[in-house]
Protein backbone atom coordinates (compact mmCIF):
# COMPACT_ATOMS: atom_id res chain seq x y z
CA UNK A 1 0.00 0.00 0.00
CA UNK A 2 1.51 3.15 -0.73
CA UNK A 3 -0.78 5.40 0.52
CA UNK A 4 -2.30 5.63 3.98
CA UNK A 5 -5.81 4.40 4.39
CA UNK A 6 -8.07 7.39 5.01
CA UNK A 7 -11.67 7.29 6.89
CA UNK A 8 -13.59 10.30 6.98
CA UNK A 9 -15.93 11.20 9.29
CA UNK A 10 -18.46 14.27 8.88
CA UNK A 11 -20.62 16.05 11.27
CA UNK A 12 -23.37 17.86 10.21
CA UNK A 13 -25.12 17.03 6.95
CA UNK A 14 -26.00 20.61 5.80
CA UNK A 15 -24.89 21.90 2.21
CA UNK A 16 -21.43 22.02 3.20
CA UNK A 17 -21.26 18.69 5.20
CA UNK A 18 -23.07 17.01 2.48
CA UNK A 19 -20.85 18.17 -0.15
CA UNK A 20 -17.16 17.06 1.75
CA UNK A 21 -19.13 13.85 1.71
CA UNK A 22 -19.69 13.63 -1.63
CA UNK A 23 -16.18 14.81 -2.73
CA UNK A 24 -14.29 12.22 -0.29
CA UNK A 25 -16.80 9.03 -1.75
CA UNK A 26 -15.99 10.34 -4.83
CA UNK A 27 -12.29 10.08 -4.30
CA UNK A 28 -12.88 6.79 -2.93
CA UNK A 29 -12.61 7.65 0.94
CA UNK A 30 -15.27 6.13 3.32
CA UNK A 31 -17.59 8.23 4.78
CA UNK A 32 -19.34 8.61 8.46
CA UNK A 33 -21.81 11.33 8.00
CA UNK A 34 -23.44 12.59 11.34
CA UNK A 35 -26.57 14.69 11.70
CA UNK A 36 -29.02 14.82 14.85
CA UNK A 37 -31.70 15.79 12.38
CA UNK A 38 -33.69 12.59 11.01
CA UNK A 39 -34.87 14.50 8.07
CA UNK A 40 -31.20 15.48 7.08
CA UNK A 41 -29.79 11.66 7.80
CA UNK A 42 -32.83 10.20 5.76
CA UNK A 43 -32.04 12.73 2.67
CA UNK A 44 -28.10 12.70 2.92
CA UNK A 45 -27.91 9.57 0.84
CA UNK A 46 -29.80 10.65 -2.13
CA UNK A 47 -28.42 14.37 -2.17
CA UNK A 48 -24.81 12.73 -2.11
CA UNK A 49 -25.73 10.03 -4.99
CA UNK A 50 -27.06 13.56 -6.53
CA UNK A 51 -23.92 15.78 -6.01
CA UNK A 52 -21.70 12.82 -7.12
CA UNK A 53 -23.17 13.31 -10.49
CA UNK A 54 -23.17 16.84 -10.32
CA UNK A 55 -19.57 16.42 -9.85
CA UNK A 56 -18.75 13.81 -12.85
CA UNK A 57 -20.68 15.90 -14.48
CA UNK A 58 -18.83 19.37 -13.94
CA UNK A 59 -15.12 17.18 -14.27
CA UNK A 60 -15.01 17.84 -10.74
CA UNK A 61 -13.60 13.93 -10.41
CA UNK A 62 -12.06 11.09 -12.08
CA UNK A 63 -14.42 8.74 -14.16
CA UNK A 64 -12.35 5.59 -13.62
CA UNK A 65 -12.40 6.80 -9.41
CA UNK A 66 -14.64 3.75 -7.14
CA UNK A 67 -16.84 5.65 -5.08
CA UNK A 68 -15.99 4.95 -1.36
CA UNK A 69 -18.71 3.90 1.26
CA UNK A 70 -21.53 6.31 3.08
CA UNK A 71 -22.76 5.26 6.16
CA UNK A 72 -25.38 8.29 8.29
CA UNK A 73 -25.91 8.11 12.24
CA UNK A 74 -26.80 10.01 14.87
CA UNK A 75 -24.08 8.51 16.73
CA UNK A 76 -20.76 10.18 17.72
CA UNK A 77 -19.73 6.97 18.73
CA UNK A 78 -19.23 5.89 15.17
CA UNK A 79 -16.61 8.61 14.05
CA UNK A 80 -14.07 6.88 16.45
CA UNK A 81 -12.60 4.58 13.46
CA UNK A 82 -12.43 8.16 11.29
CA UNK A 83 -8.41 9.16 10.52
CA UNK A 84 -9.65 12.22 9.94
CA UNK A 85 -13.05 14.53 11.65
CA UNK A 86 -14.44 17.36 9.81
CA UNK A 87 -17.05 19.49 11.89
CA UNK A 88 -19.63 21.42 9.74
CA UNK A 89 -22.51 22.28 11.94
CA UNK A 90 -24.74 25.36 11.86
CA UNK A 91 -22.38 28.81 12.31
CA UNK A 92 -23.09 28.79 16.23
CA UNK A 93 -20.01 28.90 18.53
CA UNK A 94 -21.64 27.43 21.55
CA UNK A 95 -22.82 24.23 19.45
CA UNK A 96 -19.63 24.45 17.74
CA UNK A 97 -17.42 24.26 20.90
CA UNK A 98 -19.85 21.73 22.66
CA UNK A 99 -19.38 19.08 19.94
CA UNK A 100 -16.03 19.81 20.19
CA UNK A 101 -15.81 18.57 23.49
CA UNK A 102 -17.69 15.66 22.63
CA UNK A 103 -16.06 14.35 19.39
CA UNK A 104 -12.76 14.42 20.89
CA UNK A 105 -13.91 12.65 23.98
CA UNK A 106 -14.85 9.83 21.82
CA UNK A 107 -11.36 10.25 19.34
CA UNK A 108 -7.86 8.42 19.81
CA UNK A 109 -5.07 11.11 20.84
CA UNK A 110 -3.92 12.56 17.76
CA UNK A 111 -6.75 12.30 15.47
CA UNK A 112 -7.25 15.32 13.40
CA UNK A 113 -10.46 17.13 13.65
CA UNK A 114 -10.85 19.73 11.29
CA UNK A 115 -13.47 22.29 12.20
CA UNK A 116 -15.35 24.26 8.50
CA UNK A 117 -16.16 27.73 10.63
CA UNK A 118 -16.11 30.64 8.50
CA UNK A 119 -14.88 32.60 10.59
CA UNK A 120 -14.64 31.46 14.30
CA UNK A 121 -10.66 31.21 15.77
CA UNK A 122 -9.40 28.18 15.51
CA UNK A 123 -8.27 28.51 19.40
CA UNK A 124 -11.74 29.85 20.31
CA UNK A 125 -12.78 26.09 19.38
CA UNK A 126 -9.49 23.85 20.07
CA UNK A 127 -10.37 25.31 23.98
CA UNK A 128 -13.12 23.34 24.51
CA UNK A 129 -11.45 20.36 23.06
CA UNK A 130 -9.67 17.66 25.43
CA UNK A 131 -6.72 17.74 23.70
CA UNK A 132 -6.68 21.26 21.69
CA UNK A 133 -3.61 20.28 19.80
CA UNK A 134 -5.61 17.78 17.24
CA UNK A 135 -7.92 20.79 16.40
CA UNK A 136 -7.46 22.93 13.42
CA UNK A 137 -9.41 24.57 10.16
CA UNK A 138 -10.13 23.65 6.86
CA UNK A 139 -12.73 26.48 5.04
CA UNK A 140 -14.09 24.21 2.37
CA UNK A 141 -15.86 26.36 -0.56
CA UNK A 142 -19.18 25.25 -2.11
CA UNK A 143 -19.01 22.94 -3.97
CA UNK A 144 -16.04 21.16 -2.57
CA UNK A 145 -15.37 19.16 -5.32
CA UNK A 146 -15.13 21.65 -7.88
CA UNK A 147 -12.93 24.25 -5.69
CA UNK A 148 -9.39 22.57 -5.37
CA UNK A 149 -7.92 25.50 -3.51
CA UNK A 150 -8.94 25.06 0.43
CA UNK A 151 -7.88 27.70 3.01
CA UNK A 152 -6.56 25.46 5.88
CA UNK A 153 -6.14 27.22 9.08
CA UNK A 154 -3.40 26.03 11.93
CA UNK A 155 -4.30 27.26 15.50
CA UNK A 156 -1.70 28.50 17.96
CA UNK A 157 -2.25 24.78 19.80
CA UNK A 158 -2.56 22.57 16.19
CA UNK A 159 0.32 19.82 16.72
CA UNK A 160 2.39 19.44 13.39
CA UNK A 161 1.28 16.03 13.40
CA UNK A 162 -2.11 16.53 12.87
CA UNK A 163 -2.11 19.11 11.01
CA UNK A 164 -0.03 16.60 8.32
CA UNK A 165 -2.60 14.02 8.59
CA UNK A 166 -5.47 16.53 7.78
CA UNK A 167 -2.81 17.58 4.78
CA UNK A 168 -2.19 14.09 3.97
CA UNK A 169 -6.19 13.62 3.35
CA UNK A 170 -6.77 16.66 1.42
CA UNK A 171 -3.89 16.09 -0.67
CA UNK A 172 -5.35 12.38 -1.09
CA UNK A 173 -8.46 14.47 -2.51
CA UNK A 174 -6.78 15.99 -4.89
CA UNK A 175 -7.24 19.45 -3.13
CA UNK A 176 -4.58 22.17 -3.21
CA UNK A 177 -4.21 23.39 0.77
CA UNK A 178 -3.00 26.52 1.29
CA UNK A 179 -1.72 26.89 5.45
CA UNK A 180 -2.43 30.01 7.15
CA UNK A 181 -2.48 31.46 10.89
CA UNK A 182 -5.72 31.74 12.89
CA UNK A 183 -7.67 34.83 13.23
CA UNK A 184 -11.16 36.24 12.77
CA UNK A 185 -12.27 35.56 9.41
CA UNK A 186 -8.51 33.75 9.04
CA UNK A 187 -8.11 35.36 5.12
CA UNK A 188 -10.74 34.92 3.03
CA UNK A 189 -13.74 36.09 5.06
CA UNK A 190 -12.27 38.97 7.21
CA UNK A 191 -11.52 40.61 3.49
CA UNK A 192 -14.24 39.28 1.74
CA UNK A 193 -17.23 39.72 4.29
CA UNK A 194 -16.05 43.42 4.79
CA UNK A 195 -16.31 43.63 1.08
CA UNK A 196 -20.05 42.61 1.04
CA UNK A 197 -20.79 44.41 3.72
CA UNK A 198 -19.25 48.09 2.60
CA UNK A 199 -20.88 46.70 -1.23
CA UNK A 200 -24.57 46.62 0.30
CA UNK A 201 -23.91 50.41 2.20
CA UNK A 202 -22.77 51.62 -0.67
CA UNK A 203 -26.42 50.09 -2.06
CA UNK A 204 -27.68 51.68 0.98
CA UNK A 205 -26.28 54.98 0.73
CA UNK A 206 -28.06 55.25 -3.05
CA UNK A 207 -24.37 55.51 -4.68
CA UNK A 208 -24.89 52.63 -6.93
CA UNK A 209 -27.33 49.85 -7.57
CA UNK A 210 -26.60 45.93 -6.97
CA UNK A 211 -25.95 44.97 -10.83
CA UNK A 212 -23.34 48.53 -10.88
CA UNK A 213 -21.66 47.61 -7.90
CA UNK A 214 -21.03 43.90 -9.30
CA UNK A 215 -20.88 45.36 -12.96
CA UNK A 216 -17.74 47.19 -11.75
CA UNK A 217 -16.20 44.08 -10.01
CA UNK A 218 -16.46 41.45 -12.42
CA UNK A 219 -15.55 43.41 -16.15
CA UNK A 220 -13.23 46.01 -13.95
CA UNK A 221 -11.53 44.19 -12.01
CA UNK A 222 -12.22 40.40 -12.75
CA UNK A 223 -13.99 39.30 -10.50
CA UNK A 224 -15.74 35.97 -11.51
CA UNK A 225 -19.14 37.41 -9.38
CA UNK A 226 -19.57 40.56 -7.61
CA UNK A 227 -19.63 41.02 -3.51
CA UNK A 228 -23.36 41.14 -4.32
CA UNK A 229 -24.27 37.99 -5.89
CA UNK A 230 -21.22 36.02 -4.34
CA UNK A 231 -23.34 37.40 -1.03
CA UNK A 232 -26.53 36.16 -2.87
CA UNK A 233 -24.85 32.97 -3.29
CA UNK A 234 -23.40 32.46 0.49
CA UNK A 235 -26.94 33.62 1.69
CA UNK A 236 -27.12 36.63 3.59
CA UNK A 237 -28.42 35.09 6.81
CA UNK A 238 -25.01 33.25 6.58
CA UNK A 239 -23.16 36.80 5.97
CA UNK A 240 -25.06 38.67 8.40
CA UNK A 241 -23.91 35.67 11.16
CA UNK A 242 -20.33 35.46 9.88
CA UNK A 243 -20.21 39.64 10.28
CA UNK A 244 -21.61 39.03 13.45
CA UNK A 245 -18.75 36.21 14.57
CA UNK A 246 -16.16 39.18 13.30
CA UNK A 247 -17.56 42.43 15.19
CA UNK A 248 -18.02 40.56 18.01
CA UNK A 249 -14.10 39.27 17.95
CA UNK A 250 -12.68 42.24 16.35
CA UNK A 251 -14.86 45.55 17.50
CA UNK A 252 -14.04 46.65 14.52
CA UNK A 253 -17.21 48.76 13.71
CA UNK A 254 -16.94 47.96 9.93
CA UNK A 255 -17.95 44.44 10.63
CA UNK A 256 -21.22 45.52 12.21
CA UNK A 257 -23.79 44.37 9.19
CA UNK A 258 -25.27 47.33 7.23
CA UNK A 259 -28.90 48.13 7.86
CA UNK A 260 -29.57 47.00 4.40
CA UNK A 261 -28.39 43.37 4.99
CA UNK A 262 -30.30 42.97 8.18
CA UNK A 263 -33.51 44.64 6.26
CA UNK A 264 -32.95 41.65 3.82
CA UNK A 265 -32.65 38.73 6.21
CA UNK A 266 -35.97 40.15 7.86
CA UNK A 267 -37.69 40.36 4.97
CA UNK A 268 -36.61 36.66 4.13
CA UNK A 269 -34.83 37.82 1.08
CA UNK A 270 -31.72 35.46 1.40
CA UNK A 271 -29.91 35.58 -1.81
CA UNK A 272 -30.77 32.65 -4.27
CA UNK A 273 -31.71 29.64 -1.99
CA UNK A 274 -34.87 32.10 -1.55
CA UNK A 275 -34.81 33.62 -5.15
CA UNK A 276 -34.25 36.70 -3.96
CA UNK A 277 -31.33 38.69 -2.32
CA UNK A 278 -29.51 42.02 -4.02
CA UNK A 279 -30.33 40.27 -7.47
CA UNK A 280 -33.44 38.14 -8.11
CA UNK A 281 -33.43 34.63 -9.07
CA UNK A 282 -37.55 34.04 -9.32
CA UNK A 283 -37.80 32.06 -12.46
CA UNK A 284 -34.11 32.85 -14.15
CA UNK A 285 -32.50 29.67 -12.95
CA UNK A 286 -28.97 30.67 -14.58
CA UNK B 1 -34.33 15.32 -41.88
CA UNK B 2 -35.93 14.26 -39.42
CA UNK B 3 -35.53 11.21 -37.97
CA UNK B 4 -37.86 9.25 -35.57
CA UNK B 5 -36.60 7.05 -32.62
CA UNK B 6 -39.70 6.42 -30.49
CA UNK B 7 -42.91 8.64 -30.28
CA UNK B 8 -41.02 11.66 -30.63
CA UNK B 9 -38.76 13.17 -33.55
CA UNK B 10 -35.81 15.03 -33.09
CA UNK B 11 -37.23 17.95 -33.94
CA UNK B 12 -39.76 17.75 -31.57
CA UNK B 13 -36.74 16.95 -28.91
CA UNK B 14 -35.31 19.63 -29.84
CA UNK B 15 -38.27 22.02 -29.70
CA UNK B 16 -39.54 20.94 -25.98
CA UNK B 17 -35.04 21.30 -25.00
CA UNK B 18 -35.72 25.07 -26.21
CA UNK B 19 -38.86 25.28 -24.96
CA UNK B 20 -37.79 24.70 -21.09
CA UNK B 21 -34.33 26.58 -21.86
CA UNK B 22 -36.39 29.50 -22.66
CA UNK B 23 -38.91 29.22 -19.76
CA UNK B 24 -35.82 28.88 -17.35
CA UNK B 25 -33.61 31.37 -18.46
CA UNK B 26 -35.53 33.77 -19.69
CA UNK B 27 -33.55 34.31 -23.35
CA UNK B 28 -34.11 32.49 -26.66
CA UNK B 29 -31.11 30.27 -27.68
CA UNK B 30 -30.18 28.78 -30.74
CA UNK B 31 -29.47 24.99 -31.37
CA UNK B 32 -25.93 25.27 -31.82
CA UNK B 33 -25.44 27.64 -29.13
CA UNK B 34 -22.90 27.13 -26.31
CA UNK B 35 -25.28 27.60 -23.02
CA UNK B 36 -22.16 27.67 -21.00
CA UNK B 37 -19.85 30.45 -22.54
CA UNK B 38 -19.00 33.82 -21.20
CA UNK B 39 -21.87 34.86 -19.86
CA UNK B 40 -24.24 31.76 -20.21
CA UNK B 41 -26.06 29.65 -17.79
CA UNK B 42 -24.45 28.22 -14.53
CA UNK B 43 -23.00 25.18 -14.03
CA UNK B 44 -25.36 24.33 -11.26
CA UNK B 45 -28.03 24.58 -14.20
CA UNK B 46 -26.70 22.17 -15.95
CA UNK B 47 -27.62 19.18 -13.21
CA UNK B 48 -31.24 20.97 -13.59
CA UNK B 49 -30.93 20.02 -17.50
CA UNK B 50 -29.67 16.68 -17.00
CA UNK B 51 -32.56 15.90 -14.51
CA UNK B 52 -35.36 17.60 -16.85
CA UNK B 53 -33.71 15.33 -19.74
CA UNK B 54 -33.61 12.21 -17.88
CA UNK B 55 -36.91 12.35 -16.65
CA UNK B 56 -39.07 13.80 -20.12
CA UNK B 57 -37.51 11.29 -21.55
CA UNK B 58 -37.05 8.83 -19.33
CA UNK B 59 -33.38 7.70 -19.77
CA UNK B 60 -30.61 7.37 -17.82
CA UNK B 61 -27.39 9.60 -18.18
CA UNK B 62 -24.83 7.64 -16.46
CA UNK B 63 -20.98 6.93 -16.85
CA UNK B 64 -19.24 8.54 -19.46
CA UNK B 65 -21.84 10.34 -20.87
CA UNK B 66 -22.03 12.53 -17.59
CA UNK B 67 -19.78 15.41 -19.33
CA UNK B 68 -20.67 18.36 -19.80
CA UNK B 69 -20.06 18.79 -23.47
CA UNK B 70 -22.50 16.68 -23.76
CA UNK B 71 -25.16 19.53 -22.79
CA UNK B 72 -23.39 22.25 -24.36
CA UNK B 73 -25.87 22.79 -27.22
CA UNK B 74 -29.39 21.74 -27.82
CA UNK B 75 -28.03 20.22 -30.84
CA UNK B 76 -25.85 17.89 -28.54
CA UNK B 77 -28.41 17.43 -25.96
CA UNK B 78 -30.97 16.21 -28.72
CA UNK B 79 -27.88 13.96 -29.83
CA UNK B 80 -27.50 12.23 -26.66
CA UNK B 81 -31.48 11.85 -26.10
CA UNK B 82 -31.96 9.99 -29.62
CA UNK B 83 -28.98 7.81 -28.62
CA UNK B 84 -29.45 6.84 -25.36
CA UNK B 85 -33.02 6.53 -26.49
CA UNK B 86 -32.07 4.52 -29.63
CA UNK B 87 -29.99 2.52 -27.21
CA UNK B 88 -32.71 1.82 -24.91
CA UNK B 89 -35.08 0.39 -27.35
CA UNK B 90 -32.28 -2.07 -28.53
CA UNK B 91 -31.61 -3.29 -25.00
Amino acid sequence: MTQEEHRLAVLGAGTMGVGIATLAIGYGVPVVLVDIDADRRAEAPDKVRQQLRMAQLMGGLRRDAQAGGLTVTDSLDAVAEATVVVESITERPEWKAKLMAEVTAVLPAGTPVLTNTSGIPVDELAGAAVRPEDVLGAHFMNPPYLIRAIEVVRGPRTAQASLDTALGLLTRLEREPVVVGDGPGFVINRVLQRMINEASRIVQDGIADPAAVDALFTGCLGHRTGPLATGDLIGLDNVVDSLQVLLDRTGDEGYRPSELLVDKVRAGDLGRKTGRGFHDYQGAQR
Amino acid sequence: MTTSTGDRTTEAVQRELMGFLSEHTRTTWAPDTDLFAQGGVSSLFAMQLLVHIESTYGISITGDDLNLDNFRTVQRMTALVERLRGEGSDG
